[in-house]
């Protein structure tokens, strides 16, 4: 069966992040003064064959330890699609 | 002496190391990525450049070359392992160097000549330097802030192993003339062994008086005397 992985990388908290501060800046530009915060991170979407979400699960977060992500500096979440057709955990209709 | 100037797909530095080591009177070999053959160098380089399209991250992927898996073992065994630029921010992806290698403060690409104080001669790197010398050695490029956690900072410098410092011409701190932000103003560290060095500036493009200036040479002239008076540090033939 082929899940879907979405990976999304973040910089750590403590990490300052210049790209984001540049973001926040031009969105107060455009009038969105409420924005206080923007972090920016990378989305990484894997297509992976795997019999059980629990076992793609663990080799996905494998992945994300040995190159994804630089533990130095970056956290990361892992969100799985199960297969289509699949009768467990489907998500929720759009 | 010979040094071996590792070439991975996206590597731009060099030919540049090479002449530097012509420029001194020495051999240079080229060793291509997907060897595992140092060819009995006394000293490895990882050049700068963009070492696969920079792809995920900087040095992320090269990290993975098989002949990165011979400069891991060379460098465990106590050989000379030089990272330039790319060359550094491949060294803290594969855990040679502590830290991490980030996008510049400013968000803009540096190339330029920036001023670096020697904090250590204590290497093999720098002890043709006086510890306090201030050189003239350009920058080039996009992630070199060097960031890590405040104990790994604080380890770093009771442990004097941070090598080279941004700053102002004459000496002081480089306040805003870090070209990159980074933490402390660092610029290059070494190892705990003390043989393996990271810095982003580039030493090869200050080689000689028409490059503008020649102080990059002092380092590459460490590294023959340091061999010169102990032998190989390691051996890297099979």
């Amino acid at each position: 069966m082929t899940y879907q992985a979405e990976v999304v990388v973040s910089l750590k908290p403590v990490v300052n992040d210049p790209q984001g501060l540049t973001v926040r800046a031009g969105l107060h530009q455009l009038g969105f003064t409420e924005v206080t915060g923007v972090r920016v991170g990378k989305h990484i979407t894997l297509e992976v064959e795997g019999s059980s979400e629990a076992g793609v699960r663990e080799r996905v977060a494998e992945m994300c330890e040995r190159l994804l992500r630089n533990p130095v500096i970056e956290d990361y979440t892992i969100e799985l699609r199960p297969p289509a057709g699949a009768t467990t955990e489907a998500p929720p209709p759009a | 002496m010979r040094f071996g100037i590792a070439v991975f797909p996206g590597t731009w530095s060099d030919r540049d190391c090479a002449r530097a080591i012509e420029v001194l009177g020495h051999e240079s070999v080229y060793l291509w990525h997907r060897d595992h053959d140092l060819a009995g160098v006394d000293c490895v380089i990882l050049p700068g450049g963009f070492s696969y399209g920079d792809h995920l991250r900087t040095g992320a992927v090269a990290r993975f070359a098989p002949l990165m898996e011979s400069v891991q073992e060379f460098a465990a065994s106590g050989g000379l392992v030089w990272g330039i630029c790319n060359g550094f921010q491949i060294l803290c992806e594969a855990h040679l160097l502590p830290g991490a290698l980030t996008r510049n403060a400013s968000l803009e690409f540096r190339c330029e000549s920036v001023w670096l104080r020697v904090e250590t001669s204590d290497t093999p790197f720098t002890r043709a330097c006086e510890t306090g010398a201030v050189l003239a050695v350009p920058v080039s490029h996009g992630e070199g802030r060097f960031v890590a956690d405040p104990s790994t900072l604080d380890r770093l410098e009771a442990e004097r192993r941070v090598a080279f410092r941004y700053v102002a011409r004459d000496g002081s701190a480089a306040g805003d003339a870090s070209p990159n932000g980074s933490m402390r103003d660092i610029a290059g560290i070494v190892s705990e062994g003390r043989n393996v060095l990271g810095m982003m500036p580039h030493p090869e493009r200050a080689a000689e008086p028409l490059l503008g200036s020649g102080d990059g040479l002092r380092l590459f002239g460490s590294v023959v005397e340091a061999v010169a008076e102990r032998g190989a540090f390691a051996t890297s033939s099979p």
